[in-house]
């Protein structure tokens, strides 16, 4: 009755995420594109998706998935749409409902040839900010700090993005619609090395920007596993 | 019972089918019987309180991968998909203008019927709900190896037909002994069995809910056997499986303009 997660804000519609979206790592891959299997560089938006059960209200843990020994920390934005505006088919910044932080938690994998719903889509692998935020003005100059146990890790720039958050939108509106209430992540970069961030167990791992809530979870053992 | 979801006289009604008829469940209306032909049919799901989780299979006939020529998968090979491509029985696709194949996938759907968390195979089939037929869309000109086959492909408006029915889990004894199959304008060019599934529904309700926890409602769609043709604006494709329901789906052309912010 007293669990201060109630009031917590959730995705009520479906979260999309997109591969590949940071120049960094495009940059990184850019020379494997053309090899097997990939064979060529992707076209459009490469989406995936996270499911419901991915769903961590920040403040809480996330349970490492079974077989994973770290999880890659994800700091990303998330446009939460809002409803349309009439006469316009396509979505547009100016009609979001606002952004949302995110931690896109992932088992750390190395091909990005199948849709890895293992490693993206485990018990608590979307680490969910405490509430909406307006949408950026100054989408360039938004950056995201991840913090592991108190250290800094990493500091994600929005203006590396390979596809901006505006174009995102009407690029991934070419061949769907987004419905009221579904996000849109705009990715996750990598470090220079082309890895993530790693967290184990018992690493409590903080993203923060600007004029967002921060997003807190500790990395927990299955302790399923163990009994 | 067969259980539908429609949309009649102005509003939204759960049904069950009664000797050729549906009967309405709203109050109201309550033992009211409309015919087939006399409302729209929605997908048969009842809405979630949080996002749908809908899991699909690529590869799980051992003649649809040969044909694909690829090896059958050590593991389920799975992709996800948003509830916005679902659509009903007697609905409309869309075919995009300029595409060179575009084909269906007859499919038995799995509903989910409550929680299921590292469920094991001998007591999966106690956490289905019920079963339908979906019919997963793809459209191969957008095929690319990066999270293959990416949402582009197989995540589009209007490309997910189910239904007609949502069939309780206890009227389906054995879901692997089912024969399904495709026509196209009456002409049969897709048949199979759940018999040949690679993996069947209880090894993947145990492998997806070792890390995933499944949700009443949830849906996995199981994969599609050998014959898959191409379909052009006009055809009337029925999906059907046997014991389970005749779902039926008319491929329409895109609106030129339709996706412009021109113009209304």
């Amino acid at each position: 009755m007293n669990n201060p997660l109630v009031s917590h804000w959730t995705p009520r519609g479906t979260v999309y995420g997109p591969l590949l979206n940071f120049q960094r790592e495009h940059a990184l891959w850019a020379p494997r594109m053309s090899e097997a299997p990939y064979k060529a560089p992707p076209q459009a938006p490469v989406l995936y998706i996270k499911t419901a059960n991915t769903f961590s209200p920040s403040g809480g843990t996330v349970v490492l998935p079974p077989g994973a020994e770290a999880l890659a920390v994800g700091a990303t934005i998330g446009l939460v749409m809002g409803e349309p505006l009439p006469g316009c088919s396509r979505p547009r910044l100016s009609a979001l409902a606002g952004c949302v932080l995110l931690n896109d938690w992932a088992v750390p994998h190395d091909s990005y040839f199948r849709p890895p719903v293992k490693s993206r889509c485990a018990d608590g692998l979307l680490g969910v900010g405490a509430a909406l935020a307006p949408v950026p003005v100054a989408w360039d100059g938004l950056q995201i700090e991840v913090r592991i146990n108190g250290v800094w890790k990493q500091t994600v720039a929005l203006a590396e993005l390979v596809r901006p958050a505006a174009q995102l939108l009407a690029d991934v509106g070419e061949f769907m619609t987004l419905q009221p209430g579904d996000v849109l992540m705009v990715g996750t970069d990598c470090l220079e090395d082309g890895s993530r961030p790693l967290a184990k167990a018992g690493d409590t791992v903080e993203i923060s920007a600007a004029g967002f809530r921060p997003v807190v979870h500790t990395v927990v053992k299955n302790l399923g596993a163990a009994a | 019972m067969k259980h539908a979801r429609i949309a009649w006289a102005g509003a939204v009604h759960d049904a069950v089918e009664k000797e050729g008829q549906l009967e309405l469940l709203t109050p109201a209306f309550a033992g009211r019987r409309v015919g087939f032909d006399d409302v729209v049919w929605l997908p048969p799901l009842a809405p979630l309180p949080r996002p749908r989780t809908i899991l699909a299979l690529g590869l799980n006939y051992a003649d649809h991968a040969k044909e694909l020529e690829f090896k059958p998968p050590v593991e389920p090979l799975a992709f996800l998909k948003g509830e916005a491509s679902l659509i009903g029985h007697r609905a409309f696709t869309v075919r995009p203008n300029g595409v060179k194949f575009m084909h269906y996938e007859c499919e038995l759907a799995v509903v989910i019927g409550r929680e299921a968390r590292c469920v094991k195979k001998d007591d999966a089939l106690d956490f289905v709900g019920g079963y339908t037929v979906a019919n997963d869309y793809a459209i191969r000109d957008y095929l690319e190896n990066w999270y293959r086959p990416n949402l582009r492909v197989k995540n589009r408006d209007t490309c997910t037909p189910i239904g007609p029915w949502l069939v309780d889990a206890a009227d389906v004894p054995d879901p692997q002994t089912l024969a399904l199959r495709t026509t196209v304008n009456g002409k049969l060019t897709q048949q199979g069995n759940t018999q040949d599934m690679i993996f069947d529904v209880p090894t993947l309700i145990e492998y997806f809910s070792a890390f995933m926890t499944l949700m009443p409602g949830d849906l996995i769609l199981t994969g599609t056997p050998d014959g898959v043709v191409d379909c052009q604006p006009g055809d009337v494709i029925v999906t059907e499986i046997d014991g389970i329901g005749a779902l039926t789906n008319t491929i329409t052309q895109e609106q030129t303009g339709s996706d412009s912010d021109s113009g209304k």
